[in-house]
């Protein structure tokens, strides 16, 4: 066996276009052994592309990428041996039970079918899905059949992990659990690339980040790296009227590095140190003798990433958040 | 250290890649066959459909159709048989429409898998279920009269011109069901394409009873160079040389489809 690489995960000048849609125009990316690298970015910007070029799936017009030192062009085959595979859509045999999905899959990739076997159940049970296990596909439900792909992805135990989108579509409980997994895949020594449109979930996860946008990686960092960069909570207190809001924004002039911004009978702030300003802002109203009605944290999303990325909001913004059911797989 | 984690399973090639083709084609095609349990509406419109067929002809229109020599149902079954195997092979298109409709074909695409087992399973399995549908078929037809005039072994060999045409048009098919990549579209595109196959061919009708300018087409188009070569080998009379078109036609058939399959397949995502 030669010695293992550093990098995980390399992508040099990677470009596809489908007809006159650039998918992906020149992405780097490097991922160290062991990390989990998250990829940001809005519907569109080539997420899903980026995986099927690293997976074999799809080949690149032009660029470099290997996997575990092995290019995906010419060693696909040896690639594939490597890698796991959690498409953004559930890629199960609906006239099949859950455990018959993951065992065709386990007999797919050359391991015995005793061990197959074994495994299956172990990834049912993980998964939270032994008691469905022996149920058709068909009758699963949405989440059940996401979890099952994901399931199916790692029967083989592929030290590099792609999913693509993995939690879209789950519930905040399977969110989770599924958080838990990754965590665990990845203290045994695995290597995880997983795309996302949850800042929340890139910043509970992933050691490092790249934002893409039209085909193109337009910031790259730790999670609090480009948190910082991407801007900051804003917190918004609520008053009476116009006019104690008014005195409470000269009262609160000062205690933070931004000025207090007065919206009619509401005061604004941007806050660059969380929860330590909304003390401080509190207890100066209190002492004061003002009482706000209202208060909200706005945290940075997707949309303020891009924002303060590109100056202009992203072209088709989705709601950041739990958006619609995005599910099911798109016409192409 | 088979068990242990993360360790990649590096593919093998050449000869030493042959037991894992095998074995990926074997539990593709048992995944495949299985199919017709879970759906069974499958198996029953591709059966259902030539008895109604049969019935209709032998019982319905038969009386009225003139055939050159000997009794309308020995001149229909053979028909009977090549339509089945016709109808049968939109099964490919569909089978391979769904797979990658569902994503399956994306995830095998990653997989450390013999690639070429996709197509091959489909072939086989669908191969599988022509057996199946021929050997119920030609009980119907032992049923409501049909003999044959020859001998078991040319009966064999008619039953293998069958089943390698059946084949030969699952290439065909599933090139179709992976350009369209849904099943009901698979279903609609494959129709206008065989309905002019299968009904203006010597299936139901003798050649000579059709208009003039139809007749070259009808008498020369594979379904009934097929058809043709069944006939002769069931009911008697010179085979040779119409054996040898019909396999032609399976051989050409073949050295077209299967390419241009494996190419889609390659390029589908
Ligand atoms: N098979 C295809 N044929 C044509 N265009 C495609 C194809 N696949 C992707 N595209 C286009 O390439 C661009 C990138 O798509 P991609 O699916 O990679 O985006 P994404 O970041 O995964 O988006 P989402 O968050 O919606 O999943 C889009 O403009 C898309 O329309
Ligand atoms: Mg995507």
């Amino acid at each position: 066996m030669t010695s293992m690489p550093e990098l995980a995960i390399q992508a040099q000048q990677i470009r596809k276009n489908f007809g006159k849609v650039v998918a992906l125009d020149g992405v780097n990316l490097s991922v160290p052994v062991g990390q989990i690298f998250g990829l940001l970015g809005p519907n569109g910007a080539g997420k899903t592309t980026m995986i099927r070029v690293l997976t074999t799936v799809l080949r690149a017009d032009s660029g470099t990428a290997t996997v575990m030192g092995r290019s995906v062009s010419h060693e696909a085959p040896s690639v594939r041996g490597l890698i796991g595979l959690a498409g953004q859509y559930a890629a199960l045999d609906p006239n099949l039970t859950g455990r018959e999905n993951l065992r065709l899959v386990g007999s797919l990739t050359q391991i015995s079918g005793r061990v197959a076997a074994q495994r299956s159940d172990e990834l049912l049970e993980r998964f939270s899905l032994s008691d469905a296990g022996n149920r058709l596909v068909r009758t699963y439900s949405g989440g059940m059949r996401r979890r099952l792909d994901l399931a199916a992805a790692l029967v083989h135990r592929p030290p590099v992990i792609f999913l693509d989108e993995p939690t879209t579509g789950l519930d905040p409980e399977s969110r989770v659990e599924l958080w838990a997994v990754i965590k665990e895949l990845v203290a045994d020594g695995a290597t995880i690339l997983l795309t996302t449109q949850y800042m929340e979930e890139a910043d509970r996860l992933a050691d490092q980040l790249a934002v893409i946008d039209h085909g193109a990686v337009i910031a790259e960092g730790t999670p609090t790296e480009l948190k910082r960069r991407l801007g900051s909570s804003v917190i918004e207190l609520g008053f009476a009227d116009d006019a104690t809001a008014t005195r409470a924004a000269e009262l609160l002039a000062g205690t933070s590095t931004e000025e207090p911004h007065v919206t009619g009978r509401g005061v604004q702030i941007k806050s660059n140190e969380g929860t330590k300003l909304l003390t401080r802002l509190l207890r100066t109203l209190d002492q004061g003798g003002i009482e706000p009605e209202t208060l909200t944290v706005h945290e940075p999303s997707l949309d303020d990433v891009f924002l303060s990325l590109t100056g202009k909001p992203t072209e088709d913004s989705a709601p950041p958040v739990e958006a619609a059911g995005k599910r099911g797989r798109g016409a192409r | 250290m088979t068990d242990s984690p993360l360790l990649g399973h590096a593919p093998k090639r050449g000869i030493a890649a042959l037991p894992g083709l095998v074995s990926d084609t074997t539990a593709l095609t048992k995944r495949n066959l299985l199919m017709f349990r879970r759906v069974p509406q499958l198996l029953v419109f591709a059966t259902i459909q030539p008895i109604i067929f049969v019935l209709m002809f032998r019982f319905v229109f038969g009386g009225a159709i003139n055939v050159p020599n000997g009794s309308y149902v020995d001149f229909l079954m053979p028909g009977v048989f090549v339509q089945t195997v016709v109808f049968g092979a939109v099964g490919t298109a569909i089978g391979l429409a769904a797979d990658l409709k569902t994503g399956f074909i994306e995830r095998f695409k990653a997989l450390p898998m013999a690639h070429s087992s996709v197509l091959i399973a489909r072939i086989l399995s669908d191969l599988t279920r022509n057996i199946f549908v021929v050997t119920l078929m030609t009980s119907v037809g032992f049923a409501v009269g049909f003999r044959v005039h020859t001998n078991p072994a040319q009966f064999l060999l008619a039953v293998l011109l069958l089943l390698a045409f059946g084949a030969a048009l699952s290439f065909i098919f599933a090139t179709v069901g992976i350009m369209v990549r849904e099943p009901e579209t698979a279903q609609a595109a494959a129709f206008p394409v065989m309905a002019p196959l299968v009904f203006a061919s010597s299936a139901f009708v003798p050649v000579e009873s059709m208009p003039g300018w139809l007749q070259p087409f009808a008498a020369n188009q594979p379904v009934s160079a097929v058809i043709t070569a069944v006939r002769s080998l069931v009911l008697g009379g010179p085979a040779v040389s119409d054996v040898l078109i019909a396999t032609a036609w399976c051989v050409g058939i073949v050295a077209v489809a299967a390419p241009s399959a494996i190419w889609m397949y390659r390029k589908a995502v």
